[in-house]
Formats: structure tokens, sequence, C-alpha cells
């Protein structure tokens, strides 16, 4: 690349080396020297000396380290790429060396629990939008950082890492922030958009990871294109429901976070979503495919959140209502199908 | 902030006169006032992009806009030379068009001469002829004239005259960080944020800035006050420069702007009611004008573009509450708010406050009878809305000092990014929000007004607020041990919030429940010719004017009191 960058030559933290952080540290080290953080020694020591990944290379341009200070002090532009349930905690221990000069891109795709001291999920009756927090929203409350920006979209990491050509998102308030983002990321092979409405992309990824547990279980159950089809349509209107009550718009949520999130994930055994609800349908117990799984899928949490805050609001949202019960309270797959098949949507598109 | 309210006179924090930043200004004022003009020129120049069209564009619309609000909308305080002013620019405009002869650069340059004129006249216009002398004047006509009225009403037998039992700060409390606005104020740049309820506002913060020994602030009054003289008088001795809401051409905002932008710049305090105008509703603004607040940011990155990284060139913002038991402009306003659609409209401006009659009439009730009001001063924060320390330092939610200035700071050094500040702008308008509910400070009036529309709401509760609003009054009876009751339980809530650091209360919520209610209604809209709430002869509550019940009631909006019903 020849393009002017006015962040040449800097380096770009990269927090969690998980297999997309992976994906998009490699990608920045093209243009930019990288420091990536990671929890365990092992994988610190294994990139630095081998350059690489459990087992599978990386750029020589990545630097890891298990420093938090070190990182900060010589990264102006970090990625947060860690999972949910981590996320609060990794931000928490980044935030004493976090300045308001900084800028924090992250691609998580998850939601995380803001509650009052002491309680936990089982303690709330109602769970409104104050007690859901958006991982942008974890980095404002949590650091001194204000200009977040996130990654969403159709990335699946392991088509990433064989270089195939994909496209993102960069969402962010700030046009410099998903300026920064496209020079950083934007190659012959990787096209960057630009979306000012953070909050409706980051929950167009996570929403659709309900939708995409979903299709894994239909395709288990050995259902075929139709059935697809319908729950694809009929999940995009859920998620947009939920995603608007969440403070979403709604044209991001067609959008390629959106939609080409949503389609790819739904029709690829390589999103972990998919999985669950693949091993699900095939007999698994939701126990058994979580503890043989190498990394998070988020979309469970995402259910067992979403159920309780779509009580709170008396709004429906049978797909997810549905997947909680087969996923927390032992309903059959074949039993929630056929009630989605009576349940009684009556127009199809009432949103647009 | 403790509840304790602070009675004493503080000493000026800069003796000298001629250290005050607006004197300072006001000598410079026609120095000031050309930089004002060349800098909104320069702006709008970079607004239109340098493209000709598109500023001839803007100037056409201006014009056609001005002699539209000249025929249909003429004030008092008008120039005499409105009219020709603007048909001197439509025959330049024309001239300019319909010449061929002149090369395009040369067009150029007189379509931005007329913008020079423009941009000169507006902000010669905008400017404050603060006069120091005017000032000494007022405050001595406010704190004694007014000390006066109130002994005379209080102190019984023929001393009243001349008895100083009572000052005017028996009368207006002040609670909150004093102190510091005090310190900070003395070496950086103020800008206070008030609530705004009333008219009264203006004059209000006007005497306690000098109560608590501040040089005077420089604030944005609406054009129609100047209209009557003794508004006029009062608000050019108090350092008033002049917003006319009826212009909303891009080279008077602009050159708005700019004014405060530059006045900040020069050390100015300021005062923004960031509402806009007044609360419509009697609810806590909760939506800011950000026009105003968005030159806060502006200056605070123009003095750090200039090199000024101490705390002489840090902009502070301190939002202030105001609490009244009784707005005089209530029944006016809660009907404009009630008819707007929703739209933002021209408004007649027409209300009590429309002649000096009406006014003195109502300072001397405000004075001769019982209403106490309230001023909470809250913490001062930085432009993006974090708390400062006594040094005036920024501080993170854990107590460690950051810098402002890296919020503006892209691969490692300040830049302007008008979006990025456009942003900072929302979020500085959240936080004040947030603190305004903070600081706010609960009265009597507002508990009983709140708890008995919750009640009648509760009942109606199939009526849409219209429909609720337009019960006939005589059919609305609260028993009076239910009122009691549910007046005790928002109460109970209101001390939890307290106890949580999430609102503040006013001393006389301390006292029994029977006692604050009847405190309540005595004073819930008190000079009202219906009042919003009465006793009947039975002893139960009812109202005599369900708009204005909701108007008070809208006070304790925001911190989900509204869950108890």
């Amino acid at each position: 690349m020849t393009s002017k960058n006015s962040s040449k030559n800097k380096s770009i933290g990269v927090v969690g080396m998980g297999s997309f952080g992976t994906a998009i540290a490699n990608m920045l080290a093209e243009k930019n020297p990288v420091v990536a953080y990671a929890r365990r020694a092992e994988l610190v020591d294994e990139i630095n000396q081998e350059h690489s990944v459990d087992g599978s290379p990386v750029s020589e341009n990545i630097l890891a380290t298990q420093d938090p200070e070190m990182l900060c002090k010589s990264c102006e532009i970090l990625f947060f790429m860690v999972p949910s349930s981590a996320f609060q905690e990794v931000v928490r221990a980044f935030s004493p060396y976090l300045y308001p000069y900084h800028i924090i891109i992250h691609g998580t795709k998850g939601l995380c629990l803001n509650l009052p001291k002491g309680k936990t999920l089982a303690d709330m009756e109602v769970i409104k939008r104050e007690h859901i927090l958006t991982m942008s929203e974890v980095i404002l409350k949590e650091t001194v950082v204000v200009r977040v920006g996130c990654l969403a979209g159709p990335n699946l990491a392991k088509e990433l890492a064989k270089g195939q050509p994909a496209a993102t998102v960069v969402a962010s308030k700030f046009n410099e922030v998903i300026h920064h983002g496209q020079n950083l990321l934007r190659s012959d092979k990787f096209q960057v958009y630009g979306n000012s409405d953070i909050i409706g992309v980051e929950l167009s990824g996570v929403l659709k990871n309900i939708i995409a547990i979903a299709a894994g279980a239909l395709a288990g159950l050995g259902l075929g294109e139709n059935a697809k089809g319908l729950l694809i349509s009929r999940g995009m209107v859920e998620l947009i429901y939920l995603g608007n009550a969440l403070g979403g718009s709604l044209k991001s949520f067609v959008g390629l976070a959106g939609i080409g999130d949503l389609v790819t994930t739904c029709n690829s055994t390589l999103s972990r979503n998919y999985t669950v609800g693949f091993r699900l349908a095939q007999g698994e117990s939701l126990e058994t495919i979580q503890n043989t799984m190498q990394e998070v899928a988020e979309g469970i949490n995402t259910v067992r959140l979403m159920k309780t805050f779509v009580e709170g609001t008396g709004m429906r949202a049978p797909i997810t209502e549905n997947l909680y019960k087969v996923l927390f309270e032992d309903l059959l797959i074949e039993d929630a199908l056929q009630y989605l098949m009576k349940y009684p949507f009556s127009v199809d598109v009432d949103f647009l | 902030m403790t509840d304790d309210y602070i009675k004493k006179r503080y000493e000026p924090i800069l003796p000298q006169k001629d250290e005050w930043p607006v004197v300072r200004l006001s000598k410079s004022r026609k120095e000031f006032v050309r930089n004002v003009a060349e800098a909104s020129k320069r702006r709008i120049l970079e607004l239109t992009g340098g493209n000709m069209a598109v500023l001839k564009e803007e100037l056409e619309t201006t014009l056609y806009r001005e002699k539209l609000r000249i025929k249909q909308n003429p004030w008092a305080v008008d120039p005499d030379d409105d009219y020709e002013f603007w048909n001197t620019v439509k025959s330049s405009l024309l001239q300019l068009s319909a010449d061929t002869s002149i090369t395009k650069t040369e067009k150029k340059k007189r379509y931005i001469t007329i913008l020079d004129d423009i941009t000169m006249r507006y902000a010669e216009e905008i400017a404050s002829n603060f006069k120091h002398t005017h000032y000494k004047f007022t405050r001595s006509i406010i704190t004694t004239g007014f000390a006066r009225l109130l002994n005379a009403a209080r102190v019984k037998g023929f001393k009243r005259l001349f008895s100083n039992q009572y000052s005017l700060q028996d009368k207006i409390q002040i609670i909150g960080e004093t102190e510091q606005l005090r310190d900070l104020a003395s070496r950086g740049t103020i800008i206070m944020v008030p609530t705004h309820f009333s008219n009264l506002d203006s004059i209000l913060i006007g005497w306690i800035i000098s109560v608590l020994g501040l040089p005077p602030f420089i604030y944005g009054a609406g054009l129609n006050l100047f209209n009557i003289d003794i508004f006029a008088y009062f608000m050019n001795s108090l350092g008033a420069y002049k917003v006319d809401r009826r212009k909303k051409n891009l080279p008077y905002l602009e050159t708005l702007k700019t004014y405060s932008s530059e006045a900040i710049q020069f050390g100015v305090h300021s005062l923004f009611f960031p509402g806009g105008t007044r609360s419509r509703s009697g609810k806590i603004e909760s939506k800011l004008k950000l026009g105003l607040l968005s030159t806060a940011v502006e200056a605070q990155r123009a003095n750090y573009q200039k090199g000024i990284n101490d705390i002489s060139g840090k902009v502070f913002i301190v939002p202030v509450t105001i609490n009244y038991h009784f707005v005089l402009e209530a029944p006016s306003l809660i009907k404009e708010y009630l008819s707007m659609t929703g739209q933002e409209r021209y408004y007649a401006e027409s209300d009590e406050f429309s002649t000096s009659y009406k006014i003195s009439k109502f300072l001397f009730k405000f004075f001769t009878k019982g209403s106490d009001i309230s001023v909470s001063v809250g913490r001062a924060m930085d432009v993006l809305g974090h708390y400062v320390d006594k040094d005036g330092e920024s501080l993170d939610k854990n107590g460690r000092i950051i810098k402002t200035r890296d919020y503006f700071i892209a691969d490692g050094e300040i830049n302007v990014d008008p979006q990025r500040e456009e942003e900072y702008t929302n979020r500085l308008g959240n936080r004040i929000v947030q603190e305004f509910h903070l600081i706010n400070r609960v009265f009597s009036s507002h508990l009983v007004a709140f708890t008995a529309f919750q009640m009648i709401k509760k009942v109606n509760r199939k009526l849409d607020l219209f429909n609720l609003l337009r019960l006939p009054e005589e059919d609305i009876v609260i028993p009076y041990e239910d009122f009691k009751n549910e007046c005790q339980r928002v109460l109970d809530q209101i001390f939890e919030l307290k106890a949580n650091n999430k609102i503040h209360v006013a001393p006389h919520l301390k006292k029994g429940i029977d006692e604050i209610i009847a405190h309540g209604l005595d004073n819930v809209g008190m000079y009202h010719a219906k009042r919003p709430l009465v006793k009947d002869s039975q002893g139960n509550i009812i109202t005599e004017d369900m708009s204005l019940l909701y108007f008070y009631h809208n006070r304790l909006d925001g911190y989900d009191l509204e869950k108890l019903f």
C-alpha cells in the first residue's frame, strides 16, 4: 500500500489474541507494527519466538506482551478483541494506563450486564436498557477514552486468516475513528465501510447470534433451505424489533453488519453459534457443547439476557423466547419449532 | 454538596474593577467587535467551502428572511435603519448578479464585502454594552431596594422601613460548591449553565454572581427582553449580549457563536441558559440547545491551540439549578407547551413579563410574601464533563488526574475537527442534564404537586395526557388521608435518592409529613389566580387548575418516581 497514511509506522495495539483478534492483528501488521496483548505467558512467548499462534504462523511484525501499561504507552490506537465475558475485566485492567488521547476500536459481539451492586441476573425482575451495556458502553463507563468505535460484519476468522476477500463495518460517532479504522485495515482483499450508528452496529452483531443458533438447529434437524429462508427473514424482523428497543437504528440492521452478518453466520459451519445450534439438534446437551468448544459462543449469553429484557418490556420475541427454553429449560427443539410454526405472525414486514 | 445554605457575603475575588475581564472587554469593545466580525466571516467562508454560488445563495436567503422579519415581526428594539440597510444589501446583490463586466475573482471579492458588512452589523448588534457605573447602580438597587421591600413586609412596626433584619439571602438561599466556583473563577474561565424556568432567572443569577463576589458574567439574553426599557437597562448593565431568536440565518448564527467563543477565549465568564428558553413544561431541561454550548468546547480547543495549557486557559462548566415554589409565567408556559405540536415554531412573545407594570407587581408580591427560592451550585466540570479538583485539574472516575487537552489530540497534536467537537458538545449536554438532576433541590410544593398529579393519573389510567388535563376540576377530590400516605411514600423514595446522592432536599422536608403538606399547599404556585392545589372545606385536596398542577408536578420528572404509582 502506498496510500498516504497518517498513522504510518505507529504501533497499533491489539488486545486479545483469540481467532478473530489474531486475524485482525495479522491484517494490521501488513501496514503497521502491532503490539499484541495476551494473557497466557506461553502464547506471548510463542508469538515472540516462533511467530505463531497455536501453531498457525502470524506476521513477524507482531510483538506480544502481557503488560497493559507497555501496550498503552506504545500505542495510541487499540483494538479490543476479547470475549464479552472477560471484556469488562480486561478493560478495567487497562483503564489506569489509558488516556484521553487513546482511540479504542473493539470487535466483540456480545453484551454485558450492568446491575446494581450485589445483584445477579436471577435477582432482577426486569432488565431495562440501562442494565445492559454494549461493549462500547463498557469502554466509556470504565475508561476516560471517548473516541470509541467497533468492528462488525461478516468476518469469519478462519476465512480472514486465509486471506479471502471480505468487508467489515467500522462504526463510531467520531468520523476520525472511522477514518483511522479504514486507513489501518483497508486492503485489496478487505473493504471497510463506515457507520455513525455505533449502537446499531454493535447490536446487529450481537443479536444475529441468536438467529445463528436457531439456524444451526434447523440444519441439525436436517431441515431444508425453505425453513432456513423462513428463519432468516423472521429472525431479521425480530432482530430489528429488539435492536430498536435497545436504541439502534433500522438502517444499521439492514446493512453489512446486520443482514450481511446474519446471512453469513446462518449458513456457515465455521460459526461458533451455528455450531452450538447444530449440535443441540443432534442431541448433545448445552453443557457438553460448551465444555468441548475452544472459544465462547456469544449467542448463548445473549439469548439469556435478551429473554429477560423482552419480558421486562412486554414485547414478544418468539424465536428468542423459544430458544431460551430449548437452551435452559429442556424444551425439545421439535416442540419449539412447532410453536413457531403456529405463532400468529400477521404481517410479513411492518417495520419499514 | 451540603444542604445547608450559605449566608454570608463574600469578598470580591477581584477587588479592582479594571481587572474584571468584562471591563477589559468593554474597554476594547470596538476592536473586539471587529475581531468577531472578521472571524465570523472566515467561518462562513469556510462553511460555504469558498464556493461563490453557495455564498451568493446564503446571502440571498439571509436577505429574504431579514426582509420578511422586518415586514412581519418588527420590534421596538430594532434599529431605525434596519430597512435601509437591507435595501442596500438588496441592491448590491442585484447589481452584482447582473454585472457581467467584472471578473470572477472580483465578483467573489464583492460578495465577501457584502458578507463583511452583514457580519459587522450583527456583531455590533450582539455585543454587550457593559458599563461599570450602571452595573454598580443596578446592583445596589437590587440588593438594597429589595431588602427594603423585604423588611417592609416582614418586620412589624414603625422601624420596618429601616430594618436590616432580613436580607435578600433569607429569601434566596444559595447552596453548593460556591467556594470552588470562586476559586476557579479567579484562575480560569467559568461558564455557568443554570436551569431556566422564569424570566426572573437572569436578574436572580446576576445578583447571585455579585453576592458570591464574582465579577459580572456576560450572557445571551433574548432581544425581546430589550423591548422593555427597565429590562433593557438591567440587561445591559449586567453584561448581557443580545440574542435575536427571529434571526435564524447562517451569518447571524455564526456571528453569535463566534461572539461567544471569542469572549470565552478573552477570559470573560459567561452564562448560558442551555435549555435555550424557559422550560415550558416545568421539567428540568433534558434536551439542551447545543449551539452556544459548542462555543465552550471550541474556545477550549482554541486556547490549547494557542498553547495556553495551564488553568488560565481552562474552561469550567458549572451547572446551577434554581428552585422555585412559584413560577409567575407558569400558566402561559404550560399552555404553550401543550399547544406545541412537537415542532418548534414562532410564538407570540406576550406573557406576564410583557410590561414593566406587571414585573413590578410581581416583584412586589415576591418580596412581600414568603416564597423562597434556592439556588444550587454544582461541581465544576471540564468541557468533556469530568469533575475538576481544586486546582482545576480534570479527574477521571477513580480520581486520577487527566489532561483535557489530550481529547483534542490526533497524531500527537491539537487539531480542529468540527465533527469531533460536535460529539463532545452532545456529551457535555448529557452531563449537564445529569448534574441538573443531581443538584436539583426538592421543595414541599414539588412533592405535593407530584403526588397529587400522579394520584389523579392513576385513577384515570385510561386517559392520555390531554384528556387527563381536560378533566373537570370539580370532579377531582383526593381524600386527605390517602394523599398523606402517598406523599409519605414519595418522600421516602426521595430520601432514598438523596441517600444515594441523586438529589437534594430543602430543609423544610425534614419536618413532619402534615407540616410538609401544609407548607407545600401554601406555597405551590401561590400567586396564581387559580391555585394548582388547595384544601377544600372538608380538608380534602382539590385542584383549581390541572394544567398548572401538571407544570409543578413536572419538576420531579426524570427520577422514576412515577414508578411508585
